[in-house]
């Protein structure tokens, strides 16, 4: 169906199809009090979603079982529960291959046990959203905040944004269909926020009006066929790439991968003009700037203020989109600072690793603080980690007998 | 990103990189791109009319989107290929040969292709290198099938790739325009008939 004729008819529930960029940017907003659970229900509605499919995992079960009343309310086009995770992204590949809009959530151990999937999903170029609420996924078990799954999908050809609040989510899960189905790009979206933090805390979000909803899918705008068991990459599943061993299986493979990461590049354009920039930042001046992504910015914000009680200036740059890359953005925004500081909840410091590889004078950036396996992080350890890198003495925050 | 890279006729690299991971931008609509530079539509639509008047074996590929009639726009877009390459054949001089070879669907072809008669994505290069093809034009090919063949192609070959998409335009080929339509396709054709004379033909 081609989008622009639908503008403005209605669908079953009442819904008129409204056009994306007026509905986002100018349609009236209503201030609500929501978890981030119910803002992913609430984003869903508007949606005009073919295809959700759940498979439980704290702590994303709660909005994937919201969605199950969106789907017995008429909202939702089919909805269905898996038998693991990796069921549901197959299960998501399919229906996508067969020309829906699709949506899913999962997180942590659920996300690395389907993780064969997303690679698939991109290489098929199938434009499936995934909620990401990022928690523990090593042993011993932890069902608390942590964001080291994002480091693994951040390789997998999928679009990877990262939201810091319910109201990032609210609106990126709608203006994310509109960057990943645009033709050029059509891509999986793997849309991160920091589990519990988000989801499960509530927050005042301004939602778009519940009777206006986005244009349905258009398949026929896809760079590939819909699913036929004689194409690529279904045909190639089952021969030539994989069975044959020559020159131009391998070219076409190698072209093939190149292509998938062309498009994320050519998802930056899109993205800067739905999140107006691939970051965001305040006070660029400063000498010491903190450079992270979801709720660490949030932290990193309170820590800014303590800060300015002691008369200490302290930037921030809150990046949004982790694929695309933002790295001329980065070099730009950094290029006068100092010390780069940059707090992250993982053990692994991944947002750290790549902001060293993306600018000159990689020893200015500060890897930390980093705290995981769902221990909170206070805005007084980036400010006592901020001092120590600019040199200025600080007491032990945790001890005793001092 | 401020780039240097120009997409230019091969043979370039063992595997040449993506135009897009290098920088270049697809066009807005009204707007072509030529070797990567943005340009208005009309002088894409003269450059692409110059290549063609001056190529040995100027050849359009049309693809699946415009050979299947699967909606009215297809058909249209199709009897508009077919003028455009019965004007090339009427304005080519002695020394040109245009083809119309068809990329019909993109199923690899193995044991064997018959590259004088079909192109296939996954190997563009043999009909390429067959037919001593050195202009083409991409026209109704799936986006992602075409940027994958136009790479091989700018790798392996010196072909002047240009592409007629339906949608956002190719960044790997030399020349694209975008949103392509039995019209766009038409005022082609019109500009290959008004330069007519105008162009040095290959030499024999």
């Amino acid at each position: 169906m081609a989008t622009q004729t639908v503008i403005g008819s209605k669908n079953k529930k009442d819904q008129v199809y409204t056009d994306p960029w007026k509905m986002m940017n100018e349609a009236e907003r209503t201030p609500s009090f929501f978890t981030g659970s119910e803002v992913i229900k609430e984003a869903l509605r508007r949606a005009s979603c073919d295809v959700m499919i759940a498979y439980p995992i704290t702590p994303q079960s709660e909005a994937a079982a919201l969605i199950g009343e969106l789907f017995a309310e008429g909202y939702i086009g089919d909805y269905f529960r898996g038998e693991s995770e990796f069921a549901v992204m197959s299960q998501c590949a399919g229906a996508a291959f067969g020309g829906a809009r699709v949506f899913t959530t999962t997180a942590g151990p659920g996300t690395m046990r389907a993780m064969e999937n997303f690679p698939m999903w991109a290489g098929a170029r199938l434009p499936i959203q995934m909620i990401v609420t990022c928690r523990g996924i090593n042993s011993p078990l932890s069902i608390q905040p942590d964001t080291l799954e994002i480091s693994y999908l951040m390789q997998t050809g999928m679009l990877v944004w990262h939201a810091e609040t319910a109201q990032d989510f609210y609106d990126w899960i709608l203006k994310g269909y509109m960057v990943s189905e645009e033709p050029d790009v059509h891509l999986p979206l793997a849309l991160c926020c920091d589990g519990f933090f988000v989801t499960h805390t509530k927050d005042m979000v301004d939602l778009t009006p519940a009777d206006m909803c986005l244009p349905p899918y258009d398949p026929y705008r896809s760079p590939v066929p819909c699913m036929d068991m004689e194409c690529p990459p279904v045909r190639m599943m089952r021969d030539p790439f994989v069975m044959k061993s020559n020159y131009i299986s391998y070219a076409t493979h190698a072209s093939w991968q190149q292509e998938v990461w062309a498009a994320v590049e050519r998802s930056r354009k899109h993205t800067i003009a739905w999140l107006d920039g691939l970051i965001e930042i305040e006070k660029p001046d400063a000498e010491v700037l903190i450079v992270t992504s979801g709720t660490a910015v949030s932290q990193g914000r309170e820590a800014i203020t303590l800060l300015e009680e002691e008369g200490i200036d302290v930037g921030l740059v809150k990046v949004k989109t982790l694929r695309p890359w933002p790295g001329e953005e980065i070099r730009e925004a950094t290029k006068h600072a100092k010390h780069i500081i940059v707090p992250e909840f993982n053990v692994a410091g991944w947002m750290a690793r790549e902001i060293r590889a993306t600018i000159p004078n990689s020893e200015r950036v500060y890897a930390g603080p980093h705290v995981c396996g769902g221990m909170t992080m206070p805005p007084e350890i980036i400010a006592a980690d901020i001092k120590s890198a600019m040199g200025i003495k600080t007491s032990a925050l945790a001890g005793r007998g001092s | 990103m401020n780039t240097q890279y120009k997409v230019m006729p091969g043979p370039e690299h063992f595997l040449p990189p993506s135009a897009s991971s290098m920088g270049i931008r697809l066009p807005d609509p009204g707007q072509g791109h030529i070797h990567g530079s943005i340009v208005p539509e009309e002088e894409a639509m003269e450059a692409a009319a110059r290549q063609i008047l001056q190529g040995k074996v100027p050849t359009i590929f049309p693809g699946p989107l415009v050979l299947w009639a699967w909606n009215e726009k297809a058909a249209q877009k199709a009897k508009a290929i077919r003028e455009l390459f019965e004007t090339i054949k009427e304005c080519a001089a002695s020394s040109q040969q245009p083809m119309l070879i068809p990329m019909p669907d993109y199923r690899p072809k193995y044991p064997k292709i018959n590259p004088e008669i079909e192109i296939n994505p996954n190997h563009p290069n043999l009909t390429i290198w067959h037919n001593k093809i050195d202009v083409c034009m991409f026209v109704g090919v799936h986006c992602h099938q075409a940027n994958l063949s136009l790479k091989i192609i700018r790798g392996g070959t010196n072909c002047y790739t240009i592409a007629m998409c339906a949608q956002a335009g190719h960044e790997d080929a030399m020349l694209t325009f975008r949103d392509a339509t039995a019209e766009k396709i038409l005022r082609l054709s019109e500009w290959v008939r008004k330069l007519k004379g105008s162009v040095e033909p290959p030499s024999n």
